[in-house]
This record gives C-alpha cells, sequence and structure tokens, in this order.
C-alpha cells in the first residue's frame, strides 16, 4: 500500500485527438487514495474522453499515466480492470437481452471448471443491488426491460463488482432522483473509508459540494485548475474557471400567467393500467407547468400519454378545445404538441446523422416545396439554435455521435425550440447541460411561454421545477398528490409530498 | 468564443460542401474503393478477353443486363435504408412477369395498346409491396419472414398462373419500343438511368429521404419527432414493390418472355450490391451512387467470366470474394478520408 500522501493515480500532460477536434491538449492531476475528486467543466470540456482514456476505452495520443507511482498504459478495459479501475460511463454500456447477473459479472464471469456458477452470481448480484438501495430489481431480469434509472443502479453494481480501487464516475445523478443520490452517497461514503478512490462527475454544485474533497476544472479540454478544496472554493468562482466568464446562475423573473389566457391543454382523467390513473390537469396559453416526482413515479409515462406516444385506458386530452385521436401521435402533432423525450440517445437521436438533420426531423415540412427540402435553410435554422444553446463545437454537420452528453441533449432540445407547437411537453430537458448552457435554455423555456406556448415540464431537479414553472404538479405512484402555484411551495415541502408513503 | 486557449480547431470538413464539383469529389470519394474495384475487373477483362471485352456492343450488353437488376437494387436501397429487407423481389418480378404476359393481358394489350402490360406488372409489383408493407409495419411480422412468405406464394402463384410454361410475348409496340434505342442507348439502359437518379433525388432531397434515414436509424425517436413510422414503411416496401414491377417490364421485353423462373436469386444480388455499394444492412444509412457501382461490378464480373468461358460455380465464388475485398476496402478508404 502507498501512503496517503502519493497519488494512486498521477496524471500528466494527456493529449487525446478525434479527427478535427482536440478533445484533450493537456491534462494534469492527481487522485488519491480514499478521496472523492470532482472532475467539473463545461459540456464538451472533456470529461467523459479523460475517464475513457484512464479506464483503458481510448489510448491517449500523448502524456503519461502513473498508477501506484509506475507509469502505466491501459490498452483496453480489461488490463484497467485488472489494476483496480472500473469505470461508470455517461452513456449506458449494458447489453440488453442479458439478465441483470450476466451483466454485472460480464468480462469476469464466475465459474468453477469451466461451468458458470449461475446462482453464486445470483446471489452477489442481489447483494450488490441491496447495498445500492435497490432489493427490487430482480436478478434474472432482462437488462432492456428496466428504466435508464435502473439501468444506471445495474451500471453501478458491475462497478462495484470489481472490487476496484479507483472508481470513476461519468454523471452517475443524471438519472437518478434525490433519494437515490443519497443512496449513492452513503456508499461512496463506504467505499472511500475503505480507502477507495472516486472521480466523480457531474454538473451540479450541490452535489460537488456535499460528496467532493477536491475539485479539478477543464476548460476545452486542459486543466485549469487542480486540487481545489470541494467544500470551501465558491461557486462563482468554479463556474468562471469553467466558462471563463460570470454567469447569472439564477431562473428568469416571471410575470403572473394571465388567468383570462385560454386553456391549451386539458387532460381529464388520464389512466393507463396500473402505471398511473385519475390524471387531470390543464396548462393555459402562457403557463408553465412542472411536474414533481420520483424517479419511476409515472411523471415520463403522463407526458408520452399527453403526446399519444403510450396506449391509455381511461381519460381524454384536449388541445384547443379539439379532442385528440387515443394513442396517435400523428394526431397530437397536428394539433402543435411536441414532447421533447427523457432519454436522449434511445429515444431523441438519430446519432449517425448530421446535428442539422437531428434538428429539423420533426420540422421537415417547413422547409420543404413539393416535397423537396431547402437544405440551406435547415442549415441556416439549425446553426442559430446550435449557437443559441452553444453547442460545441459549432459546426451543423457533425455527426451527433461525435458531440459530448451535455452537447447532444442540446441538439435534442433544439429540434423541439425550432418547431411552433403550441404545446410543449419537456422531459428532463436539462439533463447532462452544464451550468452556463442550462441559463440559456431557461431563458428559451420563458421566451415561449412569453409567446404564449403551454409548457409543461418534467424534472427530478425540485429546484429546476419550481424555477421555471407557475404552477407545480406533484406526481406519486400514478397520482397527482398536490396541485398548486409554485411560489407558495418550497423544496423540502415538494420534497415532503414526493416521498411521503415510499417508504412503506 | 474569444480564449486563446481554445482547443476545438475549427474542422475544415465542417463546411456544408455546395456545387456541382465539391458534390461529385465528395461522392466519388465514398466510393473510390468500389470505381477501384471496377476499374480493376475491367483490366482483368481486357486481358483476358480482349477486344471481346473492350467492345462497345460488350459494354451495352453489360450494361442491358445491369439494368434490371440494378432497377430493383435501387429500390432495395431505400427498404434497407429504412431499416428493412426484402428477400421477394425476385418472386415479385416473376409474378409481374407472368400476370403482365397471359394470354388475356396480351389480348388487352393487342386492342387497347401495349402500355397494358407495363401496367400490369406495375400494379402486380405495388399490390405485392402493400402487402409486404402492412404485415411487417401493422401486423408486426419481422421483415425477413414476411417476406420469406411472400417469396414462396408470389412464385407458387406465378407458377399456377402460367402453368409452369414460358409465355412468349407477341405484342408488336411493346417489343418495338424497348428494344430501340435513344441517341445509341438501348432504352432499357436509359430506364435504368432515369430510376436511379430519380432514386438518388428522392433519397437525398426530399423529405421522404429524410424520413427513410430517419426511420432506419432509431425508429422510436423518428416515431417521438412526428413521423408515422408504420405508413413510411408501407411507403418503402411499395416502391420497392414497384421498382420491381418496372424490372419485370424491362425483362420481359428483353426476353420476349414471362415466366414463373424469371428473377431468380436476385434478392440476393440486389442485397449483395446495396451493401458492398456501403448502405448500411441495419438502416439508417444509403447510398444510390454506391448501389449503382455495386451492380456494375457484379454484372462486369460475370461478363468477364462468360467471356473466358467459366463456369457459373466459379463465378459464384468470385462473387464471394469480391464481397469481402469490396467491403474491406471500403471500409479502409472511409477511415481514411475521415468520413
Ligand atoms: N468519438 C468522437 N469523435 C469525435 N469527437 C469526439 C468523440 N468523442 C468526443 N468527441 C469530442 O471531444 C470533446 C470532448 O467530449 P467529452 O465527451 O469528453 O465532453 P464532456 O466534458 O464529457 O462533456 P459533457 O459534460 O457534455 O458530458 C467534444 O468536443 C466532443 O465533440
Ligand atoms: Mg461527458
Amino acid at each position: 500500500m502507498t501512503t496517503t500522501t502519493a497519488p494512486l493515480l498521477s496524471v500528466r500532460g494527456v493529449v487525446k485527438r478525434f479527427p478535427g477536434v482536440t478533445a484533450l491538449g493537456g491534462v494534469d492531476f492527481d487522485v488519491r487514495a480514499g478521496e472523492v475528486h470532482c472532475l467539473l467543466g463545461q459540456n464538451g470540456a472533456g470529461k467523459s474522453t479523460l475517464i475513457k482514456v484512464l479506464a483503458g476505452a481510448h489510448r491517449p495520443d500523448e502524456g503519461e499515466i502513473r498508477w501506484q507511482g509506475e507509469v502505466v498504459s491501459f490498452d483496453n478495459p480489461t488490463a484497467a480492470m485488472s489494476s483496480g479501475v472500473a469505470a461508470i460511463y455517461q452513456e449506458l454500456d449494458l447489453v440488453a437481452g442479458l439478465s441483470v447477473a450476466d451483466n454485472v459479472f460480464l468480462g469476469h464471469e464466475l465459474s468453477k471448471a469451466g461451468f458458470t456458477r449461475r446462482a453464486e452470481a445470483h446471489r452477489r448480484t442481489k447483494a450488490l443491488l441491496d447495498r445500492l438501495g435497490h432489493p427490487d430489481i430482480p436478478p434474472d431480469r432482462d437488462v432492456g426491460r428496466l428504466s435508464a434509472a435502473n439501468q444506471q443502479i445495474v451500471s453501478m453494481a458491475r462497478a462495484l463488482s470489481r472490487d476496484g480501487r479507483l472508481l470513476i464516475m461519468d454523471e452517475p445523478s443524471a438519472v437518478l432522483d434525490q433519494d437515490e443520490v443519497r443512496t449513492l452517497f452513503r456508499v461512496i461514503r463506504e467505499l472511500t473509508a475503505q480507502g477507495v478512490a472516486i472521480v466523480y462527475i457531474s454538473h451540479r454544485m450541490e452535489e460537488i459540494r456535499e460528496i467532493g474533497d477536491r475539485v479539478t476544472v477543464l476548460k476545452d479540454g486542459r486543466t485549469v485548475a487542480t486540487g481545489l478544496p470541494a467544500r470551501e472554493t465558491r461557486t462563482a468562482d468554479l463556474i468562471r474557471l469553467m466558462t471563463g466568464r460570470d454567469v447569472e446562475y439564477a431562473f428568469p423573473p416571471r410575470d403572473p400567467v394571465d388567468p383570462a389566457a385560454p386553456e391549451v391543454l386539458v387532460v381529464r382523467g388520464l389512466a393507463a393500467g396500473e402505471r398511473f390513473s385519475g390524471v387531470d390537469f390543464t396548462v393555459r396559453a402562457g403557463e408553465v407547468v412542472g411536474l414533481a416526482g420520483l424517479v419511476g413515479s409515472g411523471r415520463s409515462e403522463i407526458l408520452e400519454a399527453v403526446y399519444g406516444a403510450r396506449r391509455t385506458t381511461a381519460g381524454t386530452v384536449e388541445v384547443d378545445g379539439k379532442r385528440l385521436r387515443r394513442g396517435n401521435v400523428g394526431a397530437a402533432v397536428r394539433a402543435g404538441v411536441g414532447l421533447c423525450p427523457e432519454e436522449r440517445k434511445s429515444q431523441g437521436l438519430l446519432l449517425d446523422q448530421a446535428v442539422y438533420r437531428n434538428i429539423t426531423v420533426s420540422t421537415l415540412s417547413a422547409f420543404s416545396r413539393f416535397g423537396f427540402l431547402d437544405n440551406g435553410a435547415e442549415r441556416a435554422r439549425s446553426q442559430e439554435l446550435t449557437t443559441a444553446l452553444d453547442v460545441r463545437p459549432p459546426g451543423v454537420d457533425r455527426a451527433v455521435r461525435t458531440l459530448s452528453g451535455g452537447n447532444q441533449q442540446k441538439v435534442v432540445l433544439a429540434r423541439w425550440l425550432l418547431r411552433e407547437c403550441r404545446v410543449l411537453l419537456l422531459d428532463e430537458p436539462t439533463r447532462g447541460v452544464d451550468v452556463g448552457a442550462r441559463s440559456e435554455i431557461y431563458e428559451l423555456i420563458r421566451d415561449l411561454s412569453v409567446r404564449g406556448v403551454a409548457v409543461v415540464v418534467v424534472s427530478s431537479e425540485v429546484e429546476e421545477v419550481l424555477g421555471l414553472a407557475d404552477r407545480v404538479l406533484v406526481v406519486r405512484e400514478g397520482r397527482v398528490v398536490h396541485e398548486g402555484p409554485a411560489r407558495e411551495i418550497d423544496e423540502s415541502r415538494v420534497l415532503d409530498l414526493v416521498m411521503e408513503g415510499t417508504a412503506a | 468564443m474569444s480564449e486563446n486557449t481554445t482547443a476545438v480547431r475549427p474542422p475544415t470538413a465542417e463546411q456544408p460542401q455546395r456545387g456541382v464539383s465539391a458534390l461529385l469529389g465528395s461522392a466519388a470519394g465514398r466510393n473510390t474503393g468500389l470505381v477501384v474495384a471496377l476499374v480493376l475487373l475491367c483490366v482483368v477483362g481486357v486481358i483476358t478477353a480482349g477486344d471481346r471485352f473492350a467492345d462497345v456492343d460488350n459494354v451495352l450488353t453489360i450494361l442491358r443486363l445491369a439494368a434490371v437488376i440494378g432497377v430493383v437494387s435501387v429500390g432495395m436501397t431505400f427498404v434497407i435504408t429504412g431499416g428493412g429487407i426484402d428477400l421477394s423481389v425476385g418472386a415479385i418480378v416473376a409474378l409481374s412477369s407472368v400476370w403482365a404476359t397471359t394470354l388475356a393481358t396480351q389480348a388487352m394489350a393487342n386492342d387497347a395498346h401495349w402500355l397494358v402490360i407495363v401496367f400490369a406488372a406495375l400494379a402486380v409489383g405495388a399490390g405485392c409491396g402493400v402487402i409486404n408493407g402492412v404485415l411487417i409495419a401493422y401486423g408486426r411480422i419481422v421483415a425477413f419472414i414476411a417476406t420469406l412468405a411472400m417469396l414462396a406464394a408470389a412464385r407458387g402463384l406465378a407458377e399456377i398462373i402460367s402453368n409452369r410454361k414460358t409465355q412468349i410475348v407477341n405484342v408488336p409496340g411493346f417489343t418495338a419500343f424497348f428494344d430501340a434505342s435513344v441517341l445509341g442507348v438501348p432504352v432499357l439502359v436509359v430506364i435504368f438511368a432515369l430510376v436511379a437518379v430519380v432514386g438518388w433525388v428522392v433519397l437525398n432531397r426530399t423529405t421522404f429521404g429524410r424520413r427513410t434515414f430517419a426511420v432506419g436509424g432509431n425508429p422510436e425517436a423518428a416515431r417521438l419527432a412526428g413521423i408515422d413510422v408504420r405508413r413510411h414503411t408501407v411507403l418503402l416496401y411499395t416502391l420497392l414493390g414497384v421498382c420491381c414491377g418496372i424490372a419485370a417490364v424491362m425483362l420481359v421485353a428483353r426476353t420476349t418472355t414471362g415466366s414463373s423462373t424469371h428473377g431468380g436469386l436476385y434478392e440476393l444480388d440486389a442485397i449483395a450490391a446495396v451493401v458492398i455499394g456501403g448502405t448500411l444492412l441495419s438502416g439508417g444509412r444509403g447510398t444510390i451512387a454506391g448501389t449503382v457501382f455495386g451492380v456494375l461490378i457484379f454484372t462486369t464480373l460475370s461478363n468477364v467470366f462468360t467471356l473466358n468461358n467459366l463456369s457459373i460455380s466459379a463465378q459464384a465464388v468470385a462473387k464471394g470474394a469480391i464481397i469481402v475485398v469490396a467491403v474491406l476496402l471500403q471500409q479502409r478508404l472511409a477511415r481514411r478520408s475521415g468520413a
């Protein structure tokens, strides 16, 4: 064992280039045993690329990595893992079709004389899931049928199953709700007490404060500050280091909604089997309604049902007084409803296609005459939006796959900002987006509502729901348990409502 | 972004490519592997068969042979780009050719107009395509299975209708039209060229084409973006059915017969041409130009072999090898050009 002062991992001058982009242009930092080291940086700063280099998923073009004082080169993830480095990637990398237990032990299957030890694998998987606060996930369930949040838990179980000395987590909290984040932090504390080092990436400052020991800030692929104390450094200073400017980290002020404004979206008695029932709400023109609730409480399902993308068993949805045909996306789209879906990768993006094609895909008829597309206009409008949302790198002809996670999210959002909707349903619109771009997105949402669009926002961050919305609905176990003006309720009250009865 | 520490170079490949030269340049760039393969084949042809290969008549023969399978392959490019597959194209060609040349149809054609034969073939092709599409999109049958069923059924029906006899075409207007040439280019080749150009425009310049990429790339995202994925799927298979109808007309004209044995193994030839052309078998990426090159490569190969009196079996072996080599070449070159 090394002493606590000598770094477990030390990175010097690491460079990684992709065609046309230098993702890492010289990164230095150290990780000590037993610490939680946070990586901060704007979308596209190079955080995910850096952890892929550390975990052996990418080879660096230049630079030196020392593990326990010795220069190493992890040529593949297996090499990194056998040294004790395990990673949870930002984009989930589970194999759909295999069971939870199979995924957890993929690559290091438990075996005896060549035969897999299924019972033992199940037992250990169960223990790991219990530790992560999820005894509800069955080890033999097909991973492809789990929700995104539960898949994230399985990836964490997989990383833990490696018994690593260094655990790297790339935005693990993005798909988790507050309660699950708390469990995650408990597990992290247990690990660090045993001397395991954690590299933690998140765009949420409160989390950095709560769990972090030291912070390294990346900007445009370079280290701009390293080893900052996580609790003492001021948020404004961190943001200035990340962005190079001062960012107003606040929600734009809002005028009260005109009580005479027409009710654009009217939802009555909407139900879908056991997922949710008795959902009633209305949204006026120019109003923003927020849905708060735990992951899995039915928030996203309600949005999908309103959009016609999910079968309902009862209830009606009206837009501008006209009833929509049930379970028919086309009808909703024609009535002017738009849905920015929860999962950008599986539900939102055409990964291999250019940014502008992703943005215009739901507005094609606006760019065509007699079915022929006006490519120039498509590019120009897309460029305006990507500039407004600060998508980096800026070109609209780049394949979306090569963008960082947060920038991909901005592309999905841009698609729906482009479309002139009457009703816009936004499911986790700022997932994985950095603080700077967040305030831009809040501004854009407010502009929409000023122009008379009815907006519904789902977010796992209560602060975001309260800051954006005029009115808040709290959803618990498929039912709306509270409805009222956003300014009359505070974060802790919402959390109480969200949690009440779920502990049972 | 005014900071001087920026690590993000403005990538030069980012500029939208405008103008014909840029367009040709990029298309040629992407198809270099195919062009090289085709040139190599021609060199082999000239060396082994000399003047018999490098002869205007022989080149026209190659093109005439390429035309029929080429039209099917253009349609197949759409279906594969849209995330599907169609194994029934050869059977649909056979059924269309038989239906369009029954005694009854020919009698009508002689009474009214030879276009009756054309319409009959197109209608049968479109009908089969609609059935395929509806079974796949609304019946939720896997494309592989649905079109396998169509393959069996359509060829069986063709045998029943024709009573397994070859039907000779005796409609002078029809034969005369398709035997003609435009400025020295056979009508069949002109039709192929037209289908390819229209196919390129539709795939790359229209909302229909763009939706095809979206549906093939990520059907769930396409659905949530407001595209009617099921309707679009039916349209894709219908389009391919119509292409099969056109191919049937061309085949009837070339052979002056309709037969239930027409179009044998077209499904494999078309899929192979599409895939070596660079269209992704899993959908979401497709190229008409690549498909055209793919067709020309296979047809030229057959021609070189025939001129050298080599057996069909040897051709099959070479075909297999060519598929592998072309795909490998294509991958290398694509990676080097950073595409
Ligand atoms: N496979 C790739 N090909 C080309 N460029 C890439 C590839 N992967 C990443 N990049 C580029 O490298 C840069 C850094 O990306 P990275 O994913 O590391 O950012 P990040 O800091 O994790 O951002 P986020 O907070 O949005 O997750 C970006 O400009 C991105 O576009
Ligand atoms: Mg990232």
